[in-house]
């Protein structure tokens, strides 16, 4: 089965899981078993139909927007990596500023 | 590497003072006496002087680079010094540039340190960034990273990324000459409903030390010309799993700031791009997102009540590792998680008042919110959650 590496900010959403085994023969179809899996994920990678623009997914270590996207070919041997956009530790600042 | 071209280290001399202090950098081939007259020739700029500034800025001023730059408005504060070492216990109170300032003279004298105590904003960017070589992203927020990326694409400069968050940190060099920059990776922030909260946030003290020091890496490699920058590869270093992945990057055809056909020509205003502010004297604030929206009752207010003998109801939705920190429990509070709310709404009274709380005062006006749509009406958010409550009413409780 495809491995998926969990970015620790979407971990909540997978009970602590920081790697998933899934299955499918494309990128698309690893994403749509993991959110099948964890339902709460569904709103952060895709916003309807469309894998968020802020959500970046990697086979192996290329860019799949770089090879066909949701439709690029997975094997059980491949990892995808979700990298999420962080900025730092700090609480959110309208938070913090109360 | 073209980069290196721009320091001429023609005119710089080292005393014998500074000879004997690069000794082992000197006695290294790959950086000599021309790499290290290269690094005192470099200037630096640091965007923030806090958790990645704290290693960057040491590491740097005792690698002999000539001219640092620190960009930082903030006070040494308490919970600062699990990760700034560059502060310490006597600083608390302290700017946090005057403290950098004397901590980095004090490992290296030859250093010229210039400050800025102010917000980097697109009105000042340009003319705080324009006089360095290179640019070291620090921050902690998503709308200053996409001006520091921004600006440094407008004015040609590298930009050494770092960002953590918990256990897990990403570092690269986006130089949108050589190859692609943040917003070819990011082209968006993530909306704010979507950005970690307080509840998920915090940072394991040494992972800016892990990452500031890989940044200081990057950094003097570009100026001494030496090595493989990761120009066009993101580091990916979890401490947890303690392992190291890298993915390869390229250059989006369609990036609006450096792709061919820019769209963003000039800095923007980046805390609405971001929807959200980008530091806490930021006029800007998000709609609904401070809880004044909501009811409120002031502690010292919920403190009176509470001695008049009222029947209040008091839910704390912080986390079970936060409750553990402080609690109201000897006044009746009782915890139920922010996520787990809706299945206990058979738990909460609707005939009584009820009091919501968090840490301070944010995830407790999301919950009224949500309370509100399930028909819940007396309801009241406590104004600054348990710190506020720490201070005003109960010194004995700690502050986080």
């Amino acid at each position: 089965m495809t491995k998926i590496r969990i970015p620790t900010p979407l971990r909540l959403y997978t009970e602590g899981q920081s790697s998933v085994s899934v299955s499918g023969t494309t990128v698309g179809e690893a994403l749509s078993d993991l959110t099948q899996k964890y339902p709460d994920l569904q709103q952060h990678l895709y916003d309807g139909e469309k894998l968020r623009s802020f959500v970046n997914v990697f086979l192996n270590s290329e860019d799949v927007r770089h090879i066909h996207g949701e439709k690029t070919a997975v094997t059980p041997n491949d990892t995808l990596m979700i990298i999420p956009s962080i900025a730092g530790g700090r609480p959110r600042i309208e938070e913090e500023s109360l | 590497m073209t980069f290196t071209e721009l320091i001429d280290p023609a005119a710089i001399e080292l005393s014998h003072e500074e000879v004997q202090r690069y000794s082992r950098h000197l006695i290294m081939p790959e950086v000599g006496m021309a790499g290290q007259k290269k690094l005192k020739a470099a200037s630096i700029l640091l965007i923030g002087a806090g958790g990645l500034g704290s290693p960057l800025a040491m590491y740097l001023a005792a690698a002999g680079i000539g001219r640092l730059g620190l960009v930082d408005y903030d006070v040494v504060d308490y919970t600062n010094l699990q990760r700034q070492i560059i502060h310490g216990t006597r600083d608390v109170g302290r700017s946090k540039l005057e403290s950098a300032r004397e901590r980095i003279l004090d490992i290296n004298p030859h250093v010229q340190v210039d400050g800025y105590e102010v917000p980097l904003t697109s009105a000042n960017a340009m003319e705080i960034i324009e006089p360095y070589d290179i640019v070291i992203d620090g921050t902690d927020n998503f709308p200053t990273r996409y001006l520091t990326n921004d600006a440094c694409v407008i004015l040609g400069k590298p930009n050494v990324y770092g960002s953590i968050f918990r256990f897990e940190g990403q570092a690269s060099v986006f130089y949108a000459k050589e190859g692609p920059c943040y917003r070819c990776l990011f082209p968006e922030p993530p909306p704010p409903g979507l950005v970690p909260s307080c509840a998920e946030g915090g940072v394991l003290g040494v992972l800016p030390g892990t990452i500031g020091a890989i940044q200081a890496t990057e950094a003097i490699k570009l100026i001494i010309g030496q090595g493989d920058p990761l120009i066009g590869r993101l580091l990916l270093y979890d401490a947890l799993g303690m392992t190291f992945d890298e993915v390869y990057l390229r250059k989006n055809p369609d990036c609006p700031v450096c792709g061919p056909n820019p769209t963003i020509t000039e800095l923007i205003d980046y805390e609405q791009f971001c929807g959200m502010p980008a530091h806490d004297r930021s006029l800007y604030a998000t709609a609904g997102g401070n809880g004044t929206d909501v009811p409120q009752i002031a502690p010292l207010a919920l403190n009176r009540r509470l001695d008049a003998g009222d029947e209040l109801q008091i839910v704390d939705v912080r986390e079970p590792h936060e409750w553990e920190i402080s609690n109201l429990e000897n006044l009746g509070a009782f915890l139920i998680p922010q996520n787990e709310i809706l299945e206990h709404l058979g738990e909460l009274d609707m005939t009584r008042d009820i009091i919501v709380m968090c840490r301070s005062g944010a995830r407790s006006a999301n919950v009224i919110r949500e309370l509100q749509k399930h028909g819940f009406k007396r309801l009241l958010n406590l104004e600054g959650g348990i710190n506020e409550w720490a201070r005003e009413v109960d010194e004995t409780l700690p502050i986080y």
